[in-house]
Formats: structure tokens, sequence, C-alpha cells
């Protein structure tokens, strides 16, 4: 059972691969030199301790049991000890993923970077090791205080990302992005801050066994779902999205799609269900519709773009929208779905980030009608964007099939019209997918200027290809992540379902119980 | 009781002596040696401070029930004396460049200083009035302090007029306090009413006014008028000591006066207070957004925060006092960074003071620009920095004692606040360079600069001592 890796139980590698990049960081300020030289040696700098982390990565999944649902790798020290916080890290079969893809993105998010970001070099690698630290942590804390810390503290590098290295229109996206999510973030705050006077502790395992009166859920839930859904982001509340992914840079755009939007999905299934599982049961006819609206309007939306980046910005809205519709269906296939879906698409919507990023490098524009022809000069270029439009589309063998499936599945058990509409949006998907594929690679070739674009350049290929090659290996063989998240969410499932029975007028709730102003009563030792 | 004990009062006398003693010193000088007595002052102030460290923190009440000295005074103390050597550090300078190194200054920020020292172990409403208007008389004279300019002198007489009124309405709440207790002793107040059943509503009626006037202190709605016309027009280092430092005091001696003899009342302050903190809350965030002036933008800010730290004492718990204490602590930290920033915006020296004077500072100045968005994102709540953690404590006292609607409305304050301190970030990071600021940068700012940056970013991993010593001196008013 035990392998090798998990003999030496004192190595912290989750603290170590959350907290690498910042020595990197460190050393990143220390160079000094000619700007050139500091350029250079930055971009090297940052590229050896991402791929360091990788490399723990590596390890760390290894290492991973997948057949155990417990939390793997735990950490445990005092922090704020006389509020008993703790600096609790740890990963189960939820969360190990997460780590992986954003120990993954970061290095491609440097290489795609290497020739593009051309001025303050050395802050925008400083920038995104930070990125990398905060993702890192956020998905492997196991305390709700240390959580909130990293999940907040994304705001400050992205925010930077967009405002600096961002488009012309990059001061307004990057406020709206900021405040977007600050306002949903604080509210959360609250949420957490109850959580703690009501359990006594600020440790999420422990949290999750905390029972918690049923008005008092339905207040917290709203409060936690301010949060997640805003970073999701679910219709209605996506509007920021677009705007931020169409002004940030790319390698920006990139991780933002690739990661920071499955905080919420994973805040959903680290928060939402397992502590408030009579709140979750009560709004999720309100997340399928949400979700189905997401789905079916966002793709409307996405059909008639005329910017590339929008229109990717806008399928990661729809493809979203499987995710919360799994996660609320709380069923083995859903919640797989669910996790395999953001997994998916954090490689393709990363992918397609970057496909548009080499052409914009080329011709500096996003306009799709600026474009066309592109197999004629471009074949490379055209044959790896064949592989991401078909994985966005769902085509079975790649890894977006998967997912969108399972959630389906999973929605067909639960409410059938639901799950009948949310189709659609895989038919509507496939359909803005390849108008916009056959409007950019296909068709003549008006612009000269694009006639002229070189293919696929070595780093280029070297950054997709891997991407690529992942989409493919997990659309054959998806039992390499589905096998070591299984155990996880049937413990998930198996404790959310004990509590719904638990709590038998749990169906019954009104509007009218929604209304009161919760009655709390602090449970013993709950108080401070 | 009553044996004439002074040693409670060493700090409070040494620092009168030196006042008293430099001031001769300036007068038989003159001016010229303005710089050697603020130095002096620091000095004279640090060695207060050890003296303060030195004493014996247990509960003394002296001078017939006049004066308490405790763990909470002794930590406030400390905090103040701390901030006005910050803020002399920051002045030094500052009165060269604006040609008014008078030596009255430093010896100014001393006396009230010692003002400050006396409103946090006043134990008796004739002591807390006392102190207070010794700290007011001496910042009334600081916030004019540059008599050749115009907005200055506005700056004094707003400040005096309105200070003088509000010094009024706290004498005549304590003549109502007088005449329905029999007493202005803290202890004798707090006995007589805790006995009763019902709090009488002439007492109810004097605490109200009491509290306008200190609310007038701490520059909280409704009583802010005076604060955006004062720190914009008071010399930028006499604005850094009005953001830093009185603050603390007047903060101080609203939480001894509402924990210690109106504990009784709570639930007639605590009304009061709610008010107050969300009204400060809110017009701090939404009033800023639309201030060019950097200095007036942070005196909005400093009444928003005040709003905040007042969540805690409506809370009305241990937990609550040891999170404003904290807060305030956090907040000067932060308060000294910026005027550090703020005071060297100087072109051809020139002070500026309008935000678009920052623009494109991250080229020019790329190491202050960083230090000021530390700063930004700490005021705003941006989690791993301070300033978020000042901000968790007050909301989890309010939530701990069920003040849900406080709490939520006053997070969402903090994102209307976000703003505008993004806005400055924005300006420095975003916008195109304007011409660089004078270089000099002595090393007194610079020192602060980074003490305020480290402090900020290093309280995260170790701020047990820290929030240990704010809640156990918080505790000392609990007893």
């Amino acid at each position: 059972m035990v392998t090798g890796f998990r003999d030496m139980v004192d190595f912290p590698i989750l603290s170590i691969m959350t907290f690498l990049p910042l020595a990197g960081v460190f050393i990143i300020l220390m160079i000094r030199g000619e700007a050139e030289d500091v350029d250079r040696n930055a971009k090297h700098m940052a590229l050896y301790t991402s791929l360091f982390v990788l490399a723990f990565g590596l390890f760390l999944f290894k290492g991973f049991d997948g057949s155990s649902a417990d939390f793997q790798f735990v950490e445990k020290v005092q922090w704020f000890s006389s509020f008993g916080f703790s600096y609790h890290m740890g990963v189960d079969g939820i969360s190990v993923f997460f780590v992986l893809l954003s120990a993954f993105l970061t290095p491609i998010c440097i290489i795609a970077s290497w020739d593009s970001i051309k001025t303050r070099v050395k802050e925008f690698m400083v920038a995104f090791l930070m990125l990398e630290c905060l993702m890192i942590g956020t998905f492997c804390a196991l305390d709700s205080i240390l959580f909130y810390v990293f999940f907040e503290g994304v705001l400050i590098p992205m925010f930077l990302i967009i405002g600096v290295w961002g488009g012309p229109r990059r001061v307004y996206s990057a406020y709206k992005f900021f405040l977007y999510t600050l306002l949903g973030s604080v509210l959360m705050l609250i949420a957490l801050l109850t959580l703690y006077v009501q359990g006594g502790t600020t440790d999420i395992p422990a949290l999750m066994d905390v029972d918690i009166a049923k008005n008092m859920q339905l207040w917290l839930w709203l409060a936690f779902f301010a949060s997640f859904a805003v970073k999701m982001p679910m219709w209605p509340v996506h509007t920021w999205l677009p705007d931020a992914h169409v002004e940030a840079p790319t390698a920006g755009s990139v991780i933002l799609a690739g990661v920071l939007l499955k905080m919420g999905g994973y805040g959903f299934l680290r928060f939402s269900l397992p502590m408030l599982p009579d709140a979750s049961l009560f709004f999720a006819p309100m997340v399928f519709w949400l979700s189905v609206i997401a789905i079916v309007y966002t793709s409307l939306v996405a059909l008639v773009q005329e910017d590339m980046k929008k229109l990717i910005a806008y399928s990661s809205v729809a493809h979203m929208g499987f995710v919360t519709l799994g996660i609320f269906t709380v069923t083995t296939q859903g919640v797989e779905g669910a996790i395999f879906q953001m997994l998916s698409h954090g490689l393709i919507s990363a992918a397609l980030f970057l496909c548009v990023g080499v052409v914009y490098d080329r011709l500096h524009t996003r306009e799709i009608g600026r474009y066309g022809g592109l197999v004629n000069n471009m074949p490379r270029y055209a044959t790896v964007f064949m592989i991401f439009m078909l994985g966005s589309v769902g085509l079975p063998g790649t890894s977006g099939f998967v997912g969108e499936f399972l959630t389906l599945v999973g929605a067909f058990q639960v409410d059938t019209i639901i799950a009948a509409l949310a189709t659609t949006g895989v038919v509507l998907g496939a359909v803005y997918m390849l108008l916009l594929y056959r409007r950019v690679i296909f068709g003549p070739q008006d612009n000269k200027d694009a006639a002229a674009m070189a293919d696929l350049n070595i780093r280029e290929i070297g950054v997709l290809v891997p991407l690529a090659l992942l989409v493919l290996w997990l659309g054959v063989f998806p039992t390499t992540v589905t096998d070591r998240i299984a155990p996880s969410v049937d413990k998930l499932i198996r404790n959310y379902e004990a509590d719904i029975n638990a709590d038998p007028v749990a169906e019954k709730t009104t509007i009218e119980d929604v209304i009161i102003i919760p009655n709390i009563i602090i449970p013993e030792g709950g108080s401070l | 009781m009553s044996d004439f004990n002074l040693i409670p009062l060493l700090p409070e006398i040494f620092l009168s002596m030196i006042a008293m003693g430099l001031l001769i010193v300036g007068v038989s000088q003159g001016n010229k040696v303005t710089p050697v007595i603020c130095w002096a002052c620091a000095g004279g102030l640090a060695i207060a401070a050890l003296l303060l460290l030195g004493m014996n923190w247990d509960t003394h009440v002296v001078l017939n029930g006049m004066f308490v000295f405790d763990q909470f005074a002794g930590f406030m103390k400390l905090l103040i004396i701390l901030g006005l050597i910050t803020a002399l550090a920051l002045s030094v300078q500052y009165l060269e460049q604006e040609h008014m190194a008078r030596f009255e200054y430093p010896i100014l920020v001393v006396l009230a200083g010692v003002g400050m020292m006396m409103m946090v172990s006043a134990n008796n409403l004739l002591a807390l009035y006392i102190g207070l208007e010794l700290q007011s008389l001496s910042l009334y004279v600081l916030a004019a302090f540059n008599r050749n300019s115009l907005r200055s002198a506005e700056a004094g007489i707003k400040y005096f007029i309105l200070g003088a009124l509000s010094s009024g309405m706290l004498l005549f709440g304590i003549s109502l306090i007088y005449g329905f207790t029999g007493s202005i002793d803290f202890t004798v107040i707090g006995q007589s009413l805790g006995g009763l059943e019902t709090i009488p509503f002439g007492v109810t009626f004097g605490l109200v006014f009491i509290l306008a006037g200190l609310a007038f202190k701490i520059s909280a709605v409704p009583f802010h008028m005076w604060t955006p016309d004062v720190y914009q027009g008071a010399p930028t280092c006499v604005t850094a000591l009005f953001a830093i430092v009185p603050k603390v005091a007047a903060m101080a001696l609203l939480m001894r006066l509402l924990f210690d003899p109106f504990m009784a009342a709570q639930e007639q302050w605590m009304q009061i207070i709610y008010f107050i903190s969300l009204a400060s809350m809110a017009l701090g965030a939404f009033a800023a957004i639309a201030q060019e002036n950097i200095k007036r933008l942070l005196a909005y800010s400093s009444i928003g925060n005040m709003g905040y730290a007042l969540i805690g004492i409506v809370a009305g718990s241990p937990e609550g006092a040891g999170a404003v204490v904290l807060y305030i602590l956090i907040y000067m930290v932060m308060t000294a960074g910026v005027f550090a920033i703020v005071i060297g915006m100087r072109r051809e020296n020139i002070a500026a003071e309008q935000i678009s004077d920052l623009g494109g500072l991250s080229k020019t100045h790329p190491v202050q620009a960083y230090a000021m968005a530390i700063f930004m994102f700490s005021m705003s709540g941006i989690p791993p920095l301070a300033g978020f953690f000042g901000k968790l404590f007050i909301f989890q006292a309010a939530v701990a004692q069920e003040f849900y609607i406080l709490a939520t409305l006053g997070i969402l304050t903090s994102v209307v606040a976000a703003y505008y301190y993004l806005r400055i970030i924005k300006v420095m990071f975003f916008d195109e360079a304007v011409d660089g600021f004078d270089q000099a940068m002595p090393f007194a700012r610079r020192a602060v600069l980074f003490i305020a940056v480290v402090f900020l970013l290093a309280f995260i991993i170790r701020p047990e001592a820290i929030i240990e010593s704010a809640q156990s001196a918080a505790s000392a008013l609990f007893i």
C-alpha cells in the first residue's frame, strides 16, 4: 500500500510547491545589472522555478494514493494560535489535480510570454510566480482562513497583470475584475467567520462535521455562492470575464481561464456541498437553471462575437455551466464529470488562448474577419488548433467529451428537462467553434499580412504540443483522473446524503423560512 | 488608594519637563536649532517609551482616583509615543523645505503627546477633559503652523472653532452625568450605574453629548466635517501627525469610557456607536471616490477606518476591544507608511498634492511605488497583508456577537473603499509617467517606509506576539 514517497512522512511537499515560487521571486528581485541581462535572467529564473515546482508536482502525483479518500501529505502547524487558526495543508482526490494543473500551466505561461512581454519583464515574472504560489496554496489549504488568504490574494498579482500588461481598455477591465471578485469574496469572508463562530474551528475537515441550523445554512450558502458564482463565473455575474480576457495578456488569459475560474468550482465542492448540504439541496434547482441559461445564452452570445478572445471567453462561461450543473446534481457521475470538465477546460481553454496569442503576436489583432485561409501558410498551427477546437466541442477521444458526457449523465438522473436543455449547449458549442475554425483556418486569404504569417516556431510547438497530448490522453484514458478522484467524490456524496437523510424536513422549506433572520445558538465551546 | 504615588505618571512628568527644558533652549537659541530640538524631542519620547516599558504594568489608581495606569494604558501610550516619534521623524526635513522650521513645532508635538497620554489614563471626567484640551490646543496651533499659508490658517481656525464646539458639548454631557450620578469619578459612576435596573434618561442624554464630543475627536460621521479641510490645509507633516496619533488616544479614551463606567449603559451607547460606525464607513468609502487631492482622500480614508474600528466597540466584548487595539495598531503603521511617501511628493521643491502627481511612479520611483501599492492593498484589506487581519478580527468580533448586518454592510463598504485605493495603484502603475519627484529621501523616511512595509508583509508569519499583547491590553478594561 504505502509507496516509497509516502514513507517520507515529514517531507512538506505541499508547502514546498506553494512557497518555492516565492523563493524564486526573492532571487529575481536580487538580480542586478544591465536591463537586458536582468530581463533574460528573470525569465530563466522564473522558468526554472516553475519547472522545479512542476517536478515536485510529478512526485506528488506519484506519491498520491488514489485509493484513499482521506487528505494526504497533511501538514499542520499552529498559526494565529490565540484564535485557533492553523496552517493546515493537504490534498485529496478533489484538489490534487488542480494543484497539478496550476503547476503545469505556470511554466507554459512563462514560455508563452517569453517574447511577447517586452516591458517590465522582471515584474511580470515576479507577478506570475506570486500567482503560482497563491493558486497552489488555494487548492492545498485546509484551514478556511488560510484558504481565504490565498483565494483573495490572487487578486493582487492578477490585477497588476491585467492592468500593466493588458490591452487598450486594461484599466477598466482590471477594475471590473478586481471589484466584482472582491464583492463576492467579502461576503464569503463573513460566512467563513460565521462558520468559525458556529463550529469553533477554522479547520475545513472539522467544519465538514459541524451541523448548522437550516436557516443559517441558507444564508451562509448564499454568501458562499456570491463568491464562487462570480469566480466561476455563472450567468448573470459573468460579465467581468470577457472584459478581463480580452484585455489581459495571453498568459494572463491562460491562467485566468485555466486555473482561476476553477477556484469557484473547487469552492463549491469544498465548502458548499459538504458544509451546507441542506442549503445545497434547497438551492440546487436555482443553480440548474442558472447553469442552463449560462450554457445556452452564452453559447448564443459566443456565436456572434467578432473578437476571438471574447468568443473563447463566452465559451468558457458555457463550459463552466456544465461544471455547476454537474456539481449540484450530487451524483457520482455529475461531480466526477464536473471535476473532469474543469481539468479538461483548464487545458483546452488555456490552449485556445495560446492559439489566439500565436496569431495575435504576428498580426496584432484578434478580429476574426482579419484572418482566413491560415491552413495554407500555417499547416502546423491549423493541426494543433483543430485538436483544441474539437476538444472544446467535446468530440469523443478528447478530454472535453468525457467531462460534458459525465455531467450530462449526472443531470439526466436528477432532472431530464434540465439535461435536455443543457445538451443543446453541446450542439451550439460545436456551431460556434467550428464557425471560428472555418473562418480563421479555411476560407479565402483576403488579408495579405495574414497570408504572410510564419508557422509555429519551436517555442510555440513546445508550449502547445504537451497540452495537445494531455487533451488526447485524458480523452482516451480518462481513468487516469477519474480513478483517483472517485474515492473522494464517493465520500463527499455519502456524507451529503447522510446529512440530507438525517434531516427529514429538508425538502419542506418554504421561502418564509428563508426570510426569518436566523436565530443562532452558539454551541458549547463554540464561543471564543 | 490615595497614597501619593507619582511613579505611574513618570513618562508624562518626564515629557513635560523635556518640553519645558527644550522650550527654554529654543527661546535662547532661536529657530536655527529646530532640527536639534526635533531630534531631542524624539529622543525624549524614546526615553519615555523605555520608562514606560520599565514600569510595573499592573493596575494602579493614583491621585485620588484621577489617574489610572494599567496594561491598556501602557500599551496605548506606547503606541502614541511610537506614533509621535514617527511623525517627528517625518517632519524634520519637511519643516526646512517649507521654511517653517520653528522650534515650537516639536515642543507642541510633545505637549500634545502628554495630553494624549493623560487622556488614555484618565479615570475621571475632569482628568479626561484636561487631557483632551491639552492635546487639542497643541493641535490647533500645529494645524495653523504654516502661518504664511492661507489654507493652513483656515485649517487652524476651522479646527479650533469646531473643536471648541465639541469640547462644549463634551462639558455639557459631563455636567449632566455629574448631575445624575453625583460623581465624575469613573469608578463611582460605574458602581452607581451598575446598581440600577434602568439607566436614568439624564445619563443617556449626557452620554449622547459626551459621545458627540468624542466622535468629533476621532472624526466619525456626523462630526467629521472638519477632517478633509484640516487634513488638506494643514502642513503635510502635521496632517501625518493628525492621521497617525490623536485617533489612538481618542479611541482609547472612548474604549475606557464605554467599557468601564458606562458598561451598564451598553444598550444605550451601542445603538449610537452602531450608527456612527456605519455612517463613517459609508461616508468614508463613497466620499473619497471623488477626491483629487491625496490628503483629502486620506482624510476620508481615516474616517472610514475609524468606522471599522468602532465595529469592535459595538461588539462590546473583550475580543472586540482586542480587535480595536489591533486594528488601530495596523492602521497606524499603514498610515505612517503612506505619509512617508506623501510627504516626499515634491517637484522642484514645491509640494505636490494631487493624486495625478503620482502618475507613473512605478517608472520614476519603483521602490516607493511598490511600497505605496502594498499600503493601498493593505488598506483595502486584501490578504496576505496585515490590513486584512485587522479587518478580519474586527468582523470576527462582530459576527461572534451576532451583528451580522453591521458586519455585512461594513464589509460591503470596504469594497467601495477598495475602488479608490485601487485608483492610486492605477495612477502609479497604469498611467503614463509624469516628472519624477525630487530625489532626496532622508534616512528617517526610508526607515519609516521600510519598517511599515516589513510589518505589513511579515505580520502573517509571526503575528502571535502582537496579537497577544493587544488582547491582554484590551482585557485590562474588562476586569
